[in-house]
């Protein structure tokens, strides 16, 4: 059994206000259908909601599938969105938000990932494969209109042709 | 012809089989947090009462309580089917390894504190579980869903990170493992308040 030991458990010194917010945090976590509806406390200028919008719609839910924490009613995106209320009205940029997160849950947190690195696949690869798709369409279009004007010799008009 | 053709299709399949091996001989479960390495955020926060453990509401623990011990850092919850899964696991290793100095700590995620006092008092308590109302200390984890656990070496920087049920075999590899480190410096130990 073990023994809670005074290095390690500390008591509050002051109940009554430790006692309150005990409190609030029960009732917060009894019922998060209030949780969310107070959860918008922190109040921010037009521009900083816009910020705050677009800083929700590029986080990923990290509790969901593919989905931003700005369109997931999950109890951590609402808490989430909470954090960047918090931090833009604290006159933290948005870009400092958004490293807020990048730092905790890595690039993986966003939905559209930086075009740097191993992450500039995810950019180049479809112009790459577009490029190359249409290079051998053109390359095969040439053979095959060559072949149909009978210029080329008949054993390699044909791409199946040895 | 052909072995232009060849050289083509190993060019593109050449990479992608080494990406699925090098991919497939990772354990999915040990996740690269970004919190590797670095130090695990400080918290204080209120306990889940218990008489076992004799913690009264008011008290309070701080992970910097324990600076010098290697943490087991557990986010738990009691509507969590892995959870109850783990659980044996982790509190025989908790049991097994406090002489050594480990300690373990739950901390609860987005569950109420009467169905976690229930489900412990059913699966049984060896060792303190916190509350985290807004899942502030969650989120400074990144927490991405639960269990999730972080292994804290001694110096109180995160050494690993696992998704998913413990078993006592992947606990005590990683603890063995960190109990071998030799132990941090006093000087080094200042920075965690």
């Amino acid at each position: 059994m073990i023994r809670a030991s005074g290095r390690w458990l500390r008591r509050s010194p002051r109940s009554a206000p430790g006692a309150l917010a005990i409190l609030a945090a029960l009732l917060m976590i009894a019922s998060p259908v209030n949780a969310q509806a107070q959860a918008p406390e922190v109040v921010l200028d037009s521009v900083q909601e816009e910020q705050a919008r677009a800083l929700a719609s590029e986080l990923r839910c990290p509790v969901c599938q593919g989905m931003s924490i700005e369109d997931s009613p999950t109890e951590l995106a609402v808490q989430m969105k909470n954090i960047i209320r918090e931090q833009l009205a604290a006159g933290r940029s948005p870009d400092e938000v958004r490293q807020y997160f990048v730092d905790r849950y890595g690039q993986w947190v966003l939905l559209k990932p930086e075009a740097s690195g191993f992450n500039l696949i995810v950019y180049v690869l479809p112009w790459a494969v577009l490029l190359g798709g249409g290079a051998v369409i053109v390359v095969g279009v040439r053979r095959w209109t060559r072949s149909a004007g009978g210029d080329d010799q008949p054993a390699a008009s044909t791409p199946s042709g040895q | 012809m052909k072995w232009s053709r060849a050289a083509l299709a190993m060019v593109i399949a050449v990479p992608v089989i080494a990406l699925l091996v090098r991919s497939m001989g990772n354990d999915p479960r040990i996740i690269r947090s970004t919190l590797v390495g670095r130090d695990a955020p400080p918290f204080e926060l209120a306990v889940l009462e218990s008489e076992v453990l004799q913690m009264q509401e008011g008290d309070t623990i701080r992970l910097s309580d324990y600076l010098g011990e290697v943490v087991v850092l557990n986010f738990w919850a009691s509507w969590c089917g892995p959870c109850r899964i783990e659980h044996p696991a982790l509190t025989a290793v908790a049991d097994a390894y406090r002489a050594r100095g480990v300690r373990f700590l739950g901390v609860l995620y987005q569950d109420q504190p009467e169905s976690a006092r229930r489900w412990l008092d059913q699966l049984g308590e060896v060792y303190p579980t916190v509350l985290d109302p807004a899942s502030r200390v969650a989120i400074e984890y990144g927490v991405a869903g639960i269990p999730e656990t972080y292994f804290i070496a001694r110096d109180g920087r995160v050494a690993h990170k696992y998704f998913g049920p413990l078993s006592v075999d992947t606990l005590v590899t990683h603890l063995d493992a960190l109990l071998a480190e030799p132990a941090p410096a006093a000087e080094s130990m200042v920075g965690n308040p």
